[in-house]
């Protein structure tokens, strides 16, 4: 694998989302604020708060781990699908210089960068809605790329291994939404039977929320276990989508 | 001595239990236009993704510019130029788009890109679709894009499947007469056919090829004199079948 013949799959990928952000980025913007208003407000008139935190100050960090999921895991499954099988663009790049391990690695960054440019883009939303405490949540960034590398890599996991497009709804149902929904985003596991937490603790998004939420309120060393797993499990599962990726485009 | 830009030694593929190629043995010279010759199935398309480094062989040897296919892919990959059968231009970008973003995957620089994509369009006469979505193109003019982007790095070598199979007899003779330029250019050629006609006008050698194995390689005119009649008769006369079906 080669940094460069990775970087001009990741560049294609850019070239064509600057074509067309101005469509897909307000879609973007609206799921997560549905959320805040939705939860935020309406819950929140409910639920004052939780471990002594408005209930709105509560989920809001939680909803920039999520758009950051969302968004990596749509780009590497549907996005990834549809350049593999229908616009056969992979073959197109396979007949260059660039080389399997390239296109690969080039998706991953791709994936990962989105999900950084995203939660990005939340975390200014709810700055500016006054729902963060303090600016060390500026260090979840980085963090985003690396959680973004791990939702790219089950993402492309599960292009390599799917029979079809349609095989995703089950990815989106059964892995996705319950783990969008027990990440401790809305409300906190230990309430739960010890089980929850546990399972929570095997998925990526529980771990992103705990950074975005104690980053957001200055408790960066609260965070470090969790960014700790975030860097092993982003190895460990490295290997994978590079050999079944292989295993689904070269006979 | 003419130079060797293609040489096999026993190339197999296996795709699970079946054998697409089986044992093949050939050489491809410099400057010269060679033709694989078959029905849908023979395995001239296994053949060419083999020597564009697409899919490794099963065993046997395959060299491009004397480098093994296994062992240098995007070496050899920067100097040949694929044309596809089937369209896989990029529909999120438009024609010159296309161009542009094709050259960077072989590092040409963004100054030299644009006036080289005006060129190639110029070649295929389709400058004034510079702007145009793909999705708007004919079939004859998608297969003259894909031809364009084949050759935006000069390749020495141009690999082609099909490359008019589907066109109207207008395009397909368009895509000959650049097939043809090309020739003066002294590119080597290599392409996949089911048509005779093509094999014919363009090819200086053709293998015909049938259920994975090499009948025979020969000049088109050469087998025509041997066997009689047309390429069709030779295809006939030699595996017992139609070309066409």
């Amino acid at each position: 694998m080669k940094l460069k013949r990775a970087f001009r799959v990741w560049q294609r990928n850019f070239t064509v989302y600057t074509k067309l952000y101005k469509s897909s980025i307000a879609l973007n913007f609206v799921e997560p604020a549905l959320y805040l208003v939705a939860l935020g407000f309406g819950l929140g008139a409910f639920v004052k708060e939780i471990n002594g935190v408005p209930y709105i100050n509560f989920i809001a960090p939680g909803i920039i781990a999520s758009s950051s999921m969302f968004a990596a895991i749509y780009e590497c499954t549907y996005g990834t699908y549809v350049r593999m099988t229908y616009q056969k663009t992979f073959d197109a790049i396979l007949a260059t210089p660039v080389n399997l391990n390239d296109l690969v690695a080039g998706e991953l960054m791709w994936g990962a960068t989105k999900s950084m440019l995203y939660g990005t883009i939340i975390m200014v939303v709810i700055s500016l809605f006054g729902l963060v405490d303090s600016p060390a949540l500026i260090l979840a960034i980085p963090v985003l790329f690396l959680s973004g590398l791990i939702f790219a890599e089950v993402s492309l996991i599960a292009v390599a291994t799917v029979p079809g497009i349609d095989t995703f709804n089950y990815f989106y149902t059964l892995l996705m939404t319950p783990m969008f929904l027990f990440s401790g985003i809305f409300f906190p596991l230990e309430n739960l039977p010890p089980v929850v937490a546990r399972i929570a603790f095997f998925t990526p998004l529980y771990h992103l929320v705990n950074i975005c939420r104690s980053f957001s309120s200055g408790r960066i060393w609260a965070g470090m276990g969790d960014l700790a797993w975030i860097v092993v499990v982003a190895m460990v599962l490295a290997p994978y989508p590079f050999r079944l990726m292989r295993r689904r485009i070269i006979k | 001595m003419p130079i060797n830009i293609v040489t096999a030694h026993g190339l197999t593929k296996d795709y699970g239990p079946l054998r697409a190629v089986e044992g093949v043995d050939f050489t491809i010279t410099q400057g010269e236009c060679f033709g694989f010759l078959g029905p849908n199935g023979a395995g001239k398309t296994t053949v060419m993704r083999i020597i564009s480094c697409f899919m490794p062989p099963t065993s046997g040897e395959v060299k491009v510019f004397g480098m093994n296919v296994v062992e240098s892919p995007s070496r050899i990959k920067a100097r040949i130029g694929v044309m596809p059968q089937d369209s896989n231009l990029d529909p999120d970008l438009s024609v010159f788009e296309n161009l542009l973003v094709y050259s960077r995957y072989f590092d040409i620089p963004k100054k030299k890109a644009a006036p080289l994509a005006w060129e190639l369009l110029d070649f295929v006469e389709m400058r004034e679709k510079a702007r145009a979505k793909i999705e708007s193109l004919s079939g004859g003019m998608k297969h003259r894009l894909l031809l364009a982007r084949s050759l935006v790095n000069n390749p020495e070598l141009l690999v082609l499947d099909e490359p008019t199979t589907g066109l109207d007899p207008h395009s397909r003779h368009a895509v000959w007469d650049k097939l043809k330029d090309l020739m003066a250019r002294d590119t080597t050629l290599l392409l996949t056919t089911h048509y005779m006609e093509e094999a014919e006008k363009l090819c200086d050698r053709v293998a015909i090829m049938d259920l994975g194995k090499i009948v025979t390689i020969d000049s088109p005119l050469r087998l025509m004199d041997m066997h009689g009649g047309t390429l069709e008769h030779v295809y006939l006369k030699l595996t017992g079948r139609h070309l066409e079906t």
